[in-house]
């Protein structure tokens, strides 16, 4: 029995589109927080004369730290009839490592919205790509992201 | 850290050495602070039963983070990840442990990167792979 779509006009308009840019500026304090949060010990997160002897010259973000960086948590431009979500899957390009003092821009566009039925009913499916790039303009890491909603 | 691992020492069906972590609802909330991902079914037992989930979940991308550990323990300092990815497809709880592996599907040369690919997944006190990824890092070559 087919339901009728859940996919509004308003949905199918914002396909391809790009959200408002997020800037972050990159603080020592937060990606201490960060690590101990994911109670990850590395010492190149945390401890300049640690990191200071290594490749990297200064101590780094671990590779999810970008998330924190939330151009998924932006209003989208578009009502969601379904309030539970989840988050379905992420992946992560990257190309330079996010220092301490990094001005980073997120740039977002939402890539899909498509729908399914699953198990627990109906499904939407959101899909986004984000580029981050550093004050520099170089090209930091893409990732891409699922959101579910149910 | 461990010894530098080099791109001539990793071969096809090397497991990754696993790593255990131990979710806790302390840890939910330091992640929901520090990644400013505030939505309740992460802390707020209540609300998560109420939307019928078993109780509070661990976010999908502190899971995430748990495999970038795994993958930079792994490789060490002088190795790069070039790319990762993970779906969750079965949702985790804290008080468990929880067991980051991986193992090494491929090995390539792609301009003068040498380049190791490998499965990636968290696994659940049953067995249930409950977070499958891939991953793709750089290492460096011995001579």
């Amino acid at each position: 029995m087919a339901e009728e779509s859940i996919i509004t006009p308003e949905m199918r308009q914002a396909i391809g589109m790009e959200l408002e840019p997020v800037v972050m500026e990159v603080e020592k304090g937060h990606l201490r927080r960060f690590a101990q949060a994911i109670d990850d010990p590395n010492p190149l997160w945390q401890d300049e004369g640690y990191a200071q002897g290594t490749r990297y010259g200064s101590i780094i973000a671990p590779p999810t730290f970008l998330c924190t960086l939330r151009p998924e948590g932006q209003e989208l431009p578009f009502q969601n009839p379904l309030r539970r979500r989840l988050n379905g899957g992420n992946r992560w390009q990257f190309f330079l490592p996010v220092r301490p003092g990094d001005v980073i821009t997120g740039r977002s566009k939402i890539s899909d919205i498509y729908e399914a039925q699953g198990r627990v009913g109906r499904l939407l499916f959101i899909l986004r790509e984000t580029t981050y790039t550093n004050q520099r303009g170089e090209l930091v890491a893409r990732h891409w992201g699922t959101n579910i909603s149910y | 850290m461990s010894a530098m691992l080099y791109y001539e020492d990793v071969h096809i069906g090397d497991e990754l050495p696993t790593l255990t972590k131990h979710p806790t609802t302390q840890q939910l909330v330091k992640y929901a602070g520090a990644s400013g991902d505030f939505y309740q079914i992460h802390y707020d037992k209540d609300f998560a039963l109420g939307l019928g989930l078993p109780g509070v979940i661990l976010h999908g991308l502190l899971k995430a983070a748990f495999l970038g550990q795994l993958l930079t323990d792994w490789i060490g300092v002088e190795g790069f990840i070039k790319e990762f990815d993970c779906s969750y497809r079965g949702m985790d709880v804290p008080g468990q442990p929880l067991y980051c592996k991986g193992r090494v599907t491929n090995k390539f040369e792609e301009g003068n990167e040498h380049c190791i690919e490998c499965d990636i997944w968290t696994e659940n006190p049953g067995g249930e792979h409950t977070t499958p990824g891939k991953a793709v890092v750089v290492l460096p070559r011995r001579s």
